[in-house]
Formats: C-alpha cells, sequence, structure tokens
C-alpha cells in the first residue's frame, strides 16, 4: 500500500482530498468493515474521545451511523439537535463551536442547512470538524461509503461508468461523488431534468445529459438521488408522477442497461418517484450494503481525523 | 498656515499635469505651482520620488449613520477616508431609518458639522422609506442640500415610479443614482452564478439580474432625458450596454468599485464572507470588461461602495452573512496595483476615474489643481508595498476583502481645505 | 540521529535453527498441535508465525492455521507516537473459541504490543490458553508479560534497538542490534 499519511483535521469535503488521501480512507475503511463482522464490533482506539454531533438539520440515518461508527470506536456520543429557524436570533455556529471545544470535545460531526459552514466553522476550532453534510455541497461520508461499496463490487474505480440521476443543482451527494469518483479516475455522468442541472457542471469533469436511457447506457453504476420535493425550490420539479415517467429507474429501463448495473441509493427511497419499488429490492440494488459500510468508512473517518497531527488546510 | 509640498511629481488631470513642480498652499488653499518655489514660513513636505494629486472623491460609501453606528458613524467613516487619501465622500442614504426628508437631511448635515474628517456630500432616497413606492419631495431635498437620489440597496422595481423621479430630479437638477439589481433574477443569490456558485452549492446572482436593470434605466433615462449615473457595475453586459448608450449620447454615467477589478468568484473558495457582496464578484472575463471600461472611458468612475458591518453580521454562515465591504482604506493602493501598474491607467487616468470625474458627476468643485482651488491633495508613495490588515483599518468595521494581500502605493499625506488631515505614522519609513 | 549497527546477534542459519526448536518446543508443551493455532502480529510476526507453520507441519505431518492480528486500534499510545500508524486489517478466518493461540511477534521489549493482542484478541473470542513466542527477548518490560517460546535473550541497553530483518520484508535474514546517538 502506499504511504500515505493522513494530517487533516478535518473532513469538509472530497473536494479537498487527494486522490491518495481518499484511497487511504477506502482502505482504512476496510480494515474496519472487519472490525463490524465481529461478535465484539468494538475497539478501544477512540476510548476517552468524545464526538459531538451537531445537528442543524433533522437527519435520523447519518445521525445513527456516525453515532454507531462512534460508539464502536469506544468513543463517548452526544448528539445535539438544533432549530435551524432560530440562527439568527440564537448562539451563532462559531459560538456553538466554541462551547463545544470548551467542554473538551474531540470531534465535530456537523450536518448543516448552509454550505460552506463546516468549513467556516473548522477555521474557527482547533478540534476536529467532519461534514455530514451541507446544504448543496458536499457530503463526502456519503460518497465515500458510495464509493467503497463501488469498489466492493467491481474491485476497482478507475475507469468504471458511474451515472447520477436526480436533482444534481441541489445535491451534496452528486457534488461529492463527483470529487471522489473523477479524482479516482471514474468517468462520471450526471442527468437530470434541465431545470435541475446546475450552471458550469460541466467543468467538474461530467458528462452531462437530460436522457436517462442515454445515461443508463453504458453505465456500470447509477446511484439514484432522492428527490426531495418538500425544499423550497418546489416551482422547479416537474410533477412527481411526471418525473417518475421520464427518469424513473424502472424495471423495464434496466432491461435496456447493463446487465449487471449496480444500483445505489443514499436513501430514504421513494418508491415510485425516482425508483420503481421492485428495483430498490432487486439483486442489483446496493442501498442496504452502502447502509452497513457506512458504519466502516464513518470509522475509518473519525479514526484517521483523531489521529491527525497538523492543521487543516483546504 | 503655509504648506509647501516640494518636488513631487504633480498629476492633475483637469489642466493635463503629469510633471515635477512644487506647490506651495496658503491657508485654505493652492496659490502657486512652479518649480523651485521657496518659502521661509511654509511647513515644507519632501514629495521627491512620490506623487501628488488631488484627493480622492468617493461617490459611494456607507457611513451608516444615523442608525447602525456600531458598523461605522460620520466620525470614524472620514477618519477611515483621509487615512485611504478620500477627500469627499458621498454618503449613501440606506441609514436607520433612510435620509428621505428634509428634516433627515438637516439631522445628518448635523452630525457632518461637527464630527466629520473630510468632506460629506449627502445622497437622499428616491422613495419614502426605499419602499419603492412614494417619492421623496426631491425638489425640497435638493434645496436642503443633497446631491444625488438613490434607493441604493434596492432597485426601484417600479419603472413608472422611477420613471416620475427621474422627470422630477431632472427638473430639480439632481443626480439620480441607480443600483441595479432586478430580485426576481437574482433570487435570493448570494453569489455570482455560474461554475463556483455550483460548486460552493450557494445560490447564484445571475449578471442578467444587473444588465437588465441597466438596460431598463438607461432607456428611462433616455425617455425623461434625466441624467443617470450607474453604481457598482460588475459585469461585461452591463459595460456593453453603457457603451452603446454613451454613443448614443444619452446621459448616463457609471462607477465600479475595486473589488469588481481586482476580484472574481474564485476568491469565494473558502467561503469567505468578506468576499460576499452585492453584486457580487463575477468572472475573469467581467474582470477584464471592467478594466477596459476604465481604460476607455466607459466607466468614468471608481467608487468603493464601502459597506462596513461588524463581526456578528459577518462571521457567520454565508447564507446569512450581510452583503458589503469595507474600501476607503484599500481603494487608492488596490487600484495602484491592479489598474496603474498593470498599464491599464496612467497617473492622470487614476487621478480623472477616483477624483475629476466622480467631482464633475456629483457637480463639485473638487478633483482638480488649478491655483486658486480648496487644496485637496494627497503625497503617495506609488512604490511602498503594505500588506492589507485589520489592525490597520481606522474604520470600525473590518470586513475588506483585501485582507492578508500585498498592495502597492501608500498614503503618506492627506491635506484638506489647506489642513493636514492625515499624515503617516513617522515609524513607517516615508524615504527610499 | 545517527544509527551504529553494533552486533550481528542471529544469522540466516542460527534465526531459522532458533525458529525450528520454538516450533519443536509448541508441539511439545500442546501435546500434539491439536487445537493449536498461530497468530502473527503485523507485521514481522506474521512473517514468523508462517515459518514455525512450516516447521510444524515438517515435525507433525499437519497444517496449522495462521491468522493475523493488526493491533493498531489497541494501541495504548496512539496519541503520543510521531508518524500516526497505519491500519491493517486483521485476518482471522478461524474460530478462536477454546484455542490454544500462540501469539507471535519478533521483539518482546516493554510488552505493551502484547497486551494489546492480548485485548484484541480477547475481542475475537474466548481461547483456551494464549501463549506467546517471540524471536528475541530484549527485556525492560513495563508490564507482568512473560514469552513461552524464545528464540534468544539479548540484554540490551534502552537506547538501543534491536533489529529484526527478515528475508519476506527486507531481503535477509539478521538480527542486529542498532544503537542510536543524538
Amino acid at each position: 500500500m502506499a504511504e500515505v499519511r493522513w494530517n487533516k483535521k478535518d473532513l469538509l469535503g472530497l473536494e479537498y482530498l487527494s486522490k491518495e488521501e481518499i484511497e487511504l480512507i477506502l482502505e482504512t475503511a476496510d480494515s474496519f468493515k472487519e472490525v463490524t463482522t465481529r461478535e465484539i464490533k468494538k475497539v478501544p482506539a477512540l476510548r476517552g474521545k468524545t464526538v459531538v454531533n451537531l445537528f442543524y438539520e433533522p437527519s435520523t440515518r447519518t445521525r445513527v451511523s456516525f453515532e454507531l461508527a462512534a460508539k464502536r470506536l469506544s468513543a463517548d456520543v452526544i448528539n445535539i439537535a438544533t432549530e435551524t429557524s432560530s440562527v439568527r436570533k440564537g448562539e451563532t455556529l462559531i459560538d456553538t463551536g466554541r462551547n463545544i471545544e470548551a467542554l473538551k470535545a474531540d470531534i465535530i460531526v456537523v450536518r448543516h442547512n448552509c454550505s460552506g459552514a463546516p468549513v467556516m466553522l473548522a477555521k474557527h476550532v482547533s478540534i476536529s470538524v467532519v461534514n455530514a453534510g451541507d446544504g448543496w455541497h458536499e457530503h463526502p461520508t456519503q460518497a465515500l461509503l458510495d464509493m467503497f461499496t463501488l469498489k466492493e463490487r467491481l474491485g476497482r474505480i478507475a475507469g468504471i461508468n458511474v451515472t447520477i440521476v436526480g436533482d444534481i443543482a441541489h445535491s451534496r451527494v452528486a457534488r461529492s461523488n463527483i470529487w471522489g469518483l473523477t479524482k479516482l479516475g471514474a468517468n462520471v455522468t450526471v442527468c437530470a431534468p434541465p431545470m435541475l442541472i446546475p450552471a458550469g457542471i460541466e467543468q467538474m469533469n461530467v458528462q452531462v445529459t437530460t436522457d436517462i436511457e442515454e445515461a443508463l447506457g453504458n453505465a456500470d453504476a447509477v446511484n439514484v438521488l432522492r428527490m426531495q420535493f418538500e425544499r423550497d425550490v418546489q416551482s422547479a420539479f416537474p410533477q412527481q408522477i411526471e418525473y417518475f415517467k421520464k427518469y424513473g429507474i424502472t424495471e423495464e429501463r434496466l432491461k435496456r442497461a447493463k446487465k449487471d448495473l449496480i444500483i445505489m441509493h443514499p436513501g430514504p427511497i421513494n418508491r415510485g418517484i425516482e425508483i420503481a419499488s421492485e428495483v430498490a429490492d432487486c439483486s442489483q440494488s446496493v442501498i442496504l450494503d452502502q447502509v452497513t459500510n457506512g458504519i466502516a468508512v464513518r470509522m475509518a473517518v473519525l479514526f484517521l481525523v483523531s489521529q491527525a497531527r497538523d492543521e487543516n488546510q483546504i | 498656515m503655509k504648506i509647501l509640498i516640494k518636488n513631487g511629481r504633480l498629476i492633475d488631470p483637469a489642466n493635463k499635469i503629469d510633471q515635477v513642480l512644487d506647490i506651495l498652499v496658503d491657508n485654505t488653499k493652492i496659490v502657486r505651482l512652479d518649480k523651485n518655489i521657496t518659502n521661509g514660513q511654509a511647513t515644507v513636505i519632501d514629495a521627491t520620488n512620490k506623487i501628488v494629486m488631488p484627493a480622492l472623491v468617493d461617490m459611494h460609501v456607507h457611513l451608516r449613520q444615523p442608525g447602525r453606528e456600531d458598523k461605522e458613524t460620520i466620525f470614524s467613516g472620514t477618519q477611515a477616508a483621509v487615512h485611504g487619501g478620500v477627500g469627499t465622500v458621498l454618503a449613501m442614504p440606506n441609514t436607520e431609518p433612510p435620509i428621505d426628508s428634509p428634516e433627515q437631511i438637516r439631522l445628518l448635515k448635523k452630525i457632518i458639522s461637527q464630527t466629520a474628517n473630510a468632506k460629506v456630500l449627502i445622497a437622499a432616497t428616491i422613495t419614502v422609506g426605499r419602499q419603492g413606492k412614494e417619492l421623496t419631495p426631491i425638489a425640497q431635498l435638493k434645496k436642503e442640500g443633497a446631491v444625488a437620489i438613490t434607493d441604493d440597496g434596492s432597485s426601484v422595481d417600479s419603472a413608472e415610479i422611477l420613471a416620475k423621479a427621474m422627470v422630477k430630479a431632472r427638473q430639480a437638477k439632481i443626480l439620480i443614482i441607480s443600483h441595479c439589481e432586478d430580485k426576481t433574477l437574482s433570487q435570493n443569490g448570494v453569489m455570482n452564478l455560474g461554475a463556483m456558485s455550483t460548486r460552493l452549492g450557494l445560490r447564484g446572482i445571475p449578471n442578467a439580474s444587473e444588465y437588465k436593470r441597466v438596460q431598463r434605466d438607461i432607456e428611462l433615462a433616455a425617455k425623461t432625458k434625466c441624467r443617470l449615473h450607474i453604481a457598482h457595475v460588475s459585469c461585461q453586459e452591463s459595460v456593453e450596454i453603457i457603451a452603446k448608450a454613451k454613443k448614443k449620447g444619452i446621459m448616463v454615467t457609471a462607477e465600479t468599485a475595486p473589488h469588481y477589478f481586482s476580484l472574481t468568484e474564485k476568491a469565494l473558495f473558502d467561503y469567505d464572507t468578506n468576499k460576499k457582496m452585492n453584486p457580487p464578484l463575477r468572472t475573469d472575463k467581467d474582470v477584464a470588461a471592467i478594466k477596459d471600461a476604465l481604460s476607455d472611458g466607459t466607466i468614468d468612475a471608481i467608487a468603493s461602495d464601502h459597506a462596513p458591518h461588524t463581526m456578528p453580521d459577518k462571521d457567520i454562515e454565508f447564507d446569512h452573512a450581510e452583503f458589503g465591504v469595507i474600501g476607503l482604506e484599500t481603494e487608492l493602493a488596490v487600484s495602484i496595483t491592479n489598474l496603474v501598474e498593470t498599464k491599464h491607467l496612467s497617473w492622470l487616468d487614476l487621478a480623472k476615474v477616483m477624483s475629476l470625474n466622480p467631482a464633475r458627476i456629483l457637480g463639485i468643485d473638487r478633483g482638480n489643481l488649478s491655483v486658486g482651488k480648496s487644496a485637496d491633495l494627497i503625497v503617495v508613495d506609488p512604490v511602498k508595498t503594505w500588506q492589507v490588515r485589520k489592525e490597520e483599518f481606522l474604520s470600525k468595521s473590518k470586513n475588506s476583502c483585501f485582507l492578508g494581500m500585498q498592495l502597492k502605493g501608500k498614503v503618506l499625506y492627506t491635506i484638506l481645505g489647506g489642513k493636514i488631515v492625515y499624515k503617516v505614522k513617522d515609524s513607517e519609513d516615508i524615504s527610499h | 540521529m545517527v544509527k551504529r549497527q553494533k552486533a550481528q546477534i542471529l544469522d540466516q542459519e542460527t534465526l531459522n535453527r532458533s525458529l525450528l526448536r520454538i516450533a519443536h518446543e509448541i508441539v511439545e508443551h500442546n501435546k500434539g498441535i491439536e487445537n493449536v493455532c498461530l497468530v502473527g502480529i503485523r507485521t514481522r510476526g506474521v512473517f514468523l508465525a508462517k515459518r514455525l507453520a512450516g516447521f510444524i507441519k515438517n515435525i507433525e505431518q499437519k497444517e496449522v492455521p495462521v491468522g493475523i492480528l493488526d493491533i493498531t486500534l489497541y494501541r495504548d499510545d496512539l496519541t503520543l507516537v510521531a508518524s500516526q500508524p497505519v491500519l491493517h486489517k486483521t485476518e482471522i478466518e478461524f474460530d478462536i473459541n477454546d484455542k490454544h493461540i500462540v501469539l507471535v511477534d519478533d521483539v518482546l521489549y516493554t510488552g505493551r504490543t502484547i497486551r494489546a493482542a492480548m485485548d484484541a484478541l480477547i475481542d475475537l473470542g474466548r481461547p483456551r490458553t494464549i501463549q506467546l513466542a517471540v524471536l528475541i527477548d530484549r527485556g525492560h518490560r513495563e508490564l507482568p508479560i512473560r514469552p513461552d517460546y524464545v528464540g534468544k535473550n539479548i540484554p540490551t541497553a534502552r537506547q538501543e534497538t534491536v533489529e529484526v530483518r527478515l528475508v519476506e520484508s527486507d531481503g535477509k535474514d539478521e538480527v542486529v542490534i542498532v544503537e542510536q546517538n543524538g
């Protein structure tokens, strides 16, 4: 294995990591996956350390995954859920971060509805900050677990064709996957209705199409994004049914795609909106593997940032 | 009191002078320009290898008083101005309350007369409360001393109301300044719309939100035969529209701010809220267009759009942070570094866009170093490089987009009405 | 820091002879190799365990299972070491419950590595016994740990280090004492 050292105190996004650093996380996660298969799924690596889950946006899945990951590393975990509506009235993010630091916590896992919030937080505290999803910006651990799952199935990332379908404009999962996959040499295609393709996305080294058949044609894997109709850009969305008709991943569409096309979804899935129910449960679907792998990947991230020696620099 | 400035390179675009001359100031006025002036009574400033030019006229400054004295006051803002070589500022009326009545102007004039360290001109609003609905008593405002009207910070959305305002402004002979932004297009954006906003996951503001409004306001100005000044031009399309209008003889002038020819959207890579302003930092092609427009005269003036904000307004999530940056104390050096050093502008051009032109647009007798004129001038070290640091700002706020940068050109003296109102600290070496 | 090689303690022949003797002792001590498994501690302990398994096969004509243990997550000095350790996989494919586990490492020094290895092992199950085989015991124990099988006891000073080189990782077999000055 390449002798790469991890020296970042934070994980803020895959944009800020080198190919080697991403590979190191995936390899480290591979070791942790073995731990998660044991009867005793706990190791003492982060004993005595405190991880604070600071969530400004409701999320059960990601929070539970981080919490389990931290606990399996023997860290103590505290969950703080904050209402976003009180941002201007209440304590600022920086003050909250400094308070958590003063409590002698070691790692803040932050989920925030504003893009860039973890970047700002990391600049103002000396303890580690792990981005658990910020606005439309990045969701690095999700992309890492997606890549881990792909590598587990296909043996490699370099040279594979991955298609991301859905609301690219407002998706942090899409952005992190694009950064990670392209750095590791995959060919990435994004596919969405024109309204949901953000300006200049092609400058992130991806193919862009509005045609789902074209997007699936050559794909080794498809990452189906959750359509978030509840967000405030509602007017931009075609009707749900219309969307399913045009972009939904259906059995019919799978017939025309590669036989062993891998189907991924960051969850929670909307059956019958972005993905047909049968497809979500079919043998090509790795959706539940993603959930399992999420813990190993997050253990790797928490372990690595806790070992970092240098200041972070993005 | 007499001041004799010796051996400086005198830059006076009004008289097309760019040569080494001595300049003698007596009491408030310039009394003599010549080689080898000697005067036993005068305080002598040795300006060898230095630039002597008219004090800057900055026609776009937010002094925040009344209402947000925690951000800036007339006192602190004009201290910052003279520190940056600015002798005259036009104070924007988006204060709390806004300057929309004769009473407000009288109140402001009183504060100015008691606390200002530089000349402060007053802009009043176009509409009451900057609500875009009801016109202010424009003629009266002019009589009270307002030199311009603007709803800066917002555009007047209704073309009908703006047209009415233009007719009244023409009759009152007062300048209209347009903040050009179509909010239905900027859509709560926080930065330029494009590859960078996509990368950062932030809402984007398209160029169209600016230039479509520039187009509309110029058309209205042409129709009503009103003189119009476009504030803070940031993009290529606006430049093209203004150039066309000027060619047609429409009475339109325009300004840009130093950040629009110095930085691009790429500066936002780490979500630094000190790079958040409205209009937003654009792209390389826009920067090139703005520089060319300054060279060819399409854009008449550089103004700082000095917009002070406190830490709690800036040190928060990018989405929630206030728009705006301070600029009074950096605008000269930024312009020297990014326009004169790069040969986009000569020193004469620089004095023109930073002093003479804005003075002419505002109709004031400044920006001119002729004998008999008010001695508003600055002595500048053109080669001194310095780093922009928070600690050195005299402004109450520190939200500069140039923090940490190395700039060339430092103000050594600011002289207003024959009085030295700013002198660089003795500890800083002014000789080379 | 200057490193100076002080003395060669074992060469290829003596190193392998020591391992052969340990293999015999393991068989003897456990009265055969029924339920005996070897677990090498990364990195050189793994190569030594594999060699021991080879010798045992020659003696007993039976395979003895070999596992690989990575103790990174169990170290008590994670925050102290200068360059962070790289995590590798633990690969123990057999059930360790009720087995006689022989931990194999190259050098026994403070005993902290073995403490971590035992913790790691116990998290994987409940062995009947845990035994310890080391190629070199250099003394300076900080924990109450003693080896069951030793290739060679070498009294050392603290400023010295013992370097075990193996064909598998270093291209040749030898054990040397290195002195560090400065």
